[in-house]
């Protein structure tokens, strides 16, 4: 469970980027982080997994007071709640079998159990037959799918994904949306931000609207307006 | 099916940053070598000629036992003498014909009347020289006096200097290649940066970040000790001819005793090989380790 409890986030001499926000999002729903560009999607996920910590207020994941977690502890978080991205952020000078294999390097995984977790991720996000080529030699869809398939491959229950189909054309986002609603029935929880008016508007799932920092708008099976 | 990228694998596909990074180690640890072993092998010089004969005492005529054992008393009353070895006319000769025996010409000119017998006495130290000198110059049937002070001296403070410029050099280059190295590493880990915030996002811990970029400096400074070593021992090797003319007459020098066992700087040997692979081993590897270390908790610290 992720809880927000009165968070404000202020930048140095700027204005607040989120302000006196409160939510609650129970284990395997899934959530739509909707607003306009610097409404304050993106720090709103970064407060999730600690990369910043609130000016006020606190947030929780689970057992974890995010806000107040030590350095040292972060790394114990971040396995939980996996992180994909609108530039995908992949390892260029590793394969796509070795980008998912980080996942469970961290883990601890011997050789054995991350070949037959690789290849059952290999499997979910159709890359199955490109596990040796490297990030530059693949499509930007595919590019995406192998974020996805890191960020799923560990032990994460939680999925944040901030605009991962931002740098797609229509076709590609809607298969990524595929795979992300899939890891969703497998029952983990998936906050995604977007401005993808079609896919909010299509998969009638709860949806968060932020403007200006605030939440003007939380609506159980919601829509983007 | 690779699910992990091994130090192979990284080297190969950076192979110019590696190469770059094992080119700087073999440089700082070629030149530290060449530097100990000269440092070294003049100490170990130095050490062999103060243990020579200092002073040579040239008689007139062969002497008798008594006469000699009464000088030798004489000297050995002041206390300043280490050893003194008489050497008769005969062998003289035999020292003579040892030195020279690829000379026959040489061999065939000179007989044992020729030379004049002699006593070689070592000072503990050279500065007594002069002193032991005054003492036997006065006494009957002696020929010549004869001590290499001036060599010493010059020797001495010859060796002093290269020990000091030697220490201070190698202080200077060790230190001067090592942030070398820090800035090479660091440059190769600037261009992974985004990769070590990838890593700490996906929940990796401070250690599961550090240890690959660990290995692959520890394994440059590994890799290039080996080369450098190979390189001086090949340049040892093929030196040896020379070095073995200019040192003409000392057959061994000696760097270390240590109960029973001596470590000779000359002739090359596998004892001094294996040291000088051992030293080149643990200093790479500490070159390798600390810059690696040093670099990677900086750039872990800065994308905190």
């Amino acid at each position: 469970m992720i809880r927000f409890n009165s968070v404000s986030k202020k930048y140095k001499k700027s204005v607040a980027a989120l302000e006196d926000i409160n939510f609650s999002i129970e284990d395997g729903e899934f959530v739509f982080l909707v607003g306009p560009s610097g409404a304050g999607k993106t720090t709103l996920l970064k407060l999730i997994i600690g990369e910043i910590k609130p000016t006020h207020g606190s947030v929780h994941v689970d057992d974890y007071i995010v806000s107040k977690l030590a350095e040292n502890k972060l790394p114990y978080l971040r396995r939980k709640v996996s992180f994909v991205f609108q530039d995908f952020k992949l390892l260029a000078e590793r394969t796509v079998v070795e980008n998912i294999s980080v996942s469970l390097e961290i883990l601890g995984k011997t050789t054995v159990e991350a070949e037959k977790r690789i290849e059952a991720v290999l499997s979910m996000i159709k890359l199955s037959d490109k596990g040796n080529y490297f990030p530059r030699q693949l499509s930007y869809g595919e590019q995406q799918r192998v974020a996805i398939g890191r960020a799923i491959a560990g032990e994460a229950k939680i999925l944040l994904a901030d605009e991962p189909t931002g740098n797609l054309d229509p076709k590609t986002s809607w298969e990524i949306l595929k795979i992300i609603s899939a890891i969703n029935k497998d029952g983990k929880t998936v906050i995604m931000a977007t401005h993808n008016v079609d896919i909010v508007n299509s998969l009638k799932k709860r949806v968060i609207v932020i403007k200006d920092g605030k939440i003007i708008k939380d609506e159980k099976k919601g829509s983007y307006s | 099916m690779s699910t992990t990228v091994s130090f192979w694998q990284r080297m190969r596909r950076t192979p110019y940053q590696a190469i770059g990074a094992i080119f700087m180690i073999v440089i700082t640890l070629f030149v530290t070598s060449i530097f100990l072993l000269m440092v070294g092998g003049s100490s170990a010089l130095l050490t062999y000629l103060e243990s020579k004969p200092q002073l040579t005492i040239f008689f007139k005529e062969e002497k008798d036992k008594t006469d000699i054992d009464n000088l030798v008393n004489k000297l050995n009353a002041t206390q300043k003498v280490a050893n003194a070895i008489y050497i008769s006319k005969d062998q003289a000769l035999e020292i003579y014909r040892a030195q020279n025996q690829n000379d026959p010409l040489l061999l065939e000119m000179v007989t044992a009347d020729i030379l004049p017998s002699s006593l070689e006495i070592s000072a503990i130290s050279p500065k007594y020289l002069a002193e032991l000198a005054d003492i036997v110059k006065d006494e009957p049937g002696i020929d010549e006096v004869v001590y290499q002070k001036d060599i010493v001296d010059t020797l001495i403070s010859w060796t002093t200097t290269m020990r000091r410029v030697g220490f201070v050099f190698i202080v200077f280059l060790v230190s001067s290649s090592f942030f070398i190295l820090l800035t090479s590493i660091g440059m190769k880990i600037a261009l992974k940066k985004e990769e070590i915030e990838i890593l700490k996002l996906v929940g990796a811990t401070n250690w599961q970040i550090k240890k690959p970029f660990i290995q692959e400096g520890v394994s440059y400074g590994f890799l290039g000790a080996i080369v450098a070593w190979m390189i001086i021992s090949l340049i040892l090797l093929y030196l040896r001819p020379f070095i073995s003319s200019f040192l003409k007459g000392i057959d061994s020098l000696s760097l270390w005793q240590i109960t029973g066992f001596t470590l000779y700087i000359w002739p090359p040997n596998l004892y001094l090989f294996g040291l000088l692979w051992l030293i080149l081993i643990v200093f790479g590897v500490m070159i390798g380790l600390v810059g690696s270390l040093f670099a990677v908790s900086r750039y872990i610290r800065s994308t905190n």
